[in-house]
């Protein structure tokens, strides 16, 4: 089963790394939205520093939505999903793997970006390692969330716009925990207890979400 | 999982449909007489409160919708899960029947709310209340699952969807409550307290739990109707409804 | 009644809190019965074109 895992894991891994547009095209989303809010809002840093924590986490939700079309539905219609699920592998590995390949490729790049990003909106650089961990730790959650998302919305022959109704507002505690973490650094308190929060809700996504998905890739592939 | 042979009694459409037919009179009329009794002990009869004066009354309906609305939650949830697990269409059909009164509860819910928090907080819309903030997120987890839906042709398909992510939502939705509740207390935001409620005296208390018998009572009248209007239209060229329709028993 | 109606001067917030809850309610006792009026219209006129079977039929394409 590992081996299974990591064999469509590194199948994913190369295909994306053969279209670097479709990986480059949410950064850029991310950061083109980011740089409008000082633009729409304020560019005075004291503005910029209360708002920022929560403008990097909304627009870091949205940009991981546009990658979703590539996660399942090129495999429904080239037939590999089918095979995959005639295979001997439970489902749920293989969506597993997929939704890892998912978070390595479009997420750990917006994860990595962000305390740059964070620098511009005047965060102070003390913050900005619990900002990564809280990112690091809530982003799987994101990425499971998604895939569902794209799994639910597989069977329809555009998908995208609903795809946000169904996932934004299942990302609310991710936001509110994530945030929190962030604020509590900037006053100077441990950010340990909304941090515990996101890991545990990352523990109960990557156990349960894999089967949510495969139930829902079976519907969608009939 | 084997189940019991009474359960499978409600997997059968004629049946459901004749009981439900038989129930929903009786429910609409328990309903009505209820919320009608109810509100006139709550808006005539009760004393005014000693803080809130008069608009306290709002406590005999505001509370009991956000109630059915999560409850419409949790039936939508369940029926669709076992309709997932066990392939009843029929249990598809009364979650397909929950989720359009939910979402009506929900948002009546929020605008009897607002209402109330005008004369009492000052302002109709508190982004730092915990339950505004649950009620919203509710409407949403709704109107996304009727959005799904929608979006589906196939109503066989529409329904395994669908019950996908009613399962998923039932799952988020005490971890969305308890995460807007400790975000309000983090923030410390204004502490905000309607009566409080352990302490409601036996003048407030009886309309209120007259209140909440009679919203039960017309949600799950609510429901059997549409149930019966989802039945009908699920199975439109079946025997046992064509026969029915022509006057002769199925 | 007057003082019934203006409810110490929150009148204005009671009565649209009540009138919309119980327009709720009516909506969707109503929609229901809509719903089923139209459901049991198109039954019988599906009976007009065909035989009833027991398996449902594929829905034709108009």
């Amino acid at each position: 089963m590992k081996r299974a895992f990591l064999a469509i894991l590194q199948r994913d891994l190369q295909i994306a790394f053969r279209r670097v547009s479709e990986i480059a095209n949410p950064l850029l989303f991310f950061i083109i939205v980011a740089s409008l809010f000082p633009l729409a809002v304020s560019p005075d840093s004291d503005h910029l520093r209360s708002i920022g924590s929560g403008v990097l986490w909304v627009v870091a939700l949205l940009s991981s939505l546009l990658a979703l079309e590539g996660l399942f539905r090129a495999d429904a219609e080239d037939g590999s999903l089918e095979q995959l699920m005639l295979s001997p592998v439970p489902l749920g590995v293989a969506a597993l793997a997929k939704v890892t390949a998912h978070w390595l490729v479009t997420i750990v790049p917006l994860v990595v970006l962000t305390p740059v990003l964070a620098l511009s909106f005047a965060l102070p650089v003390g913050v900005l390692p619990v900002m990564a961990f809280a990112l690091l730790l809530a982003t799987p959650t994101l990425s499971v969330l998604v895939a569902l998302g794209a799994a639910l919305t597989l069977g329809l022959r555009r998908g995208g716009a609903i795809v946000g109704l169904l996932v934004l507002p299942l990302t609310a505690p991710l936001l509110i925990f994530g945030t929190r973490a962030i604020d509590l650094a900037l006053y100077g308190e441990s950010a340990v207890a909304p941090l515990y929060l996101l890991a545990a809700l990352a523990a109960l996504a990557v156990s349960l979400g894999p089967v949510a998905i495969a139930a829902a890739l079976r519907v969608g592939v009939e | 999982m084997k189940l019991p042979r009474w359960f499978h009694l409600f997997g059968s459409p004629p049946f459901v449909y004749r009981l439900a037919g038989a129930l929903t009179p009786w429910l609409g009329i328990i309903a009505c007489t209820l919320l009608i009794v109810g509100a006139y002990w709550g808006l005539v009869v009760a004393p005014p409160d000693a803080v809130q004066g008069e608009v306290y009354r709002i406590l005999y309906i505001h509370p009991q919708t956000a109630y059915v609305s999560m409850m419409a939650y949790v039936v939508m949830a369940v029926t669709a899960g076992i309709g997932y697990i066990w392939r009843i269409k029929l249990a598809h059909a009364v979650a397909v029947s929950a989720a359009p009164i939910g979402a009506s509860f929900t948002a009546c819910a929020l605008v009897s709310g607002s209402l109330w928090g005008r004369p009492t907080w000052g302002t109709y819309w508190e982004w730092g209340d915990p339950r505004i903030m649950f009620e919203t997120l509710l409407l949403f987890l709704f109107l996304s699952y009727l959005a799904l839906r929608a979006a589906f042709e196939d109503r066989d398909k529409a329904d395994r969807v669908s019950a996908i992510l009613a399962v998923v939502g039932v799952v988020n939705v005490p971890i969305i409550h308890y995460s807007v509740l400790w975000w309000n207390t983090l923030h410390q935001g204004p502490t905000i307290s309607k009566l409080d409620s352990p302490s409601m005296a036996t003048e407030f208390l009886i309309p209120f739990l007259i209140m909440i018998t009679g919203f039960t009572f017309c949600f799950y009248w609510l429901l059997l109707s549409r149930l019966k209007a989802e039945i009908v239209e699920r199975e439109r060229d079946t025997r046992w409804l064509q026969d029915a329709l022509q006057g002769g028993r199925p | 009644m007057n003082e019934i109606l203006s409810m110490g001067g929150h009148g204005a917030y009671v009565w649209p809190a009540y009138g919309i809850t119980l327009a709720v309610i009516v909506f969707n006792a109503w929609a229901a019965r809509r719903k089923l009026a139209i459901a049991l219209d198109e039954a019988r006129r599906s009976r007009a074109t065909e035989q009833p079977r027991n398996q449902p039929r594929v829905r034709q394409l108009q």
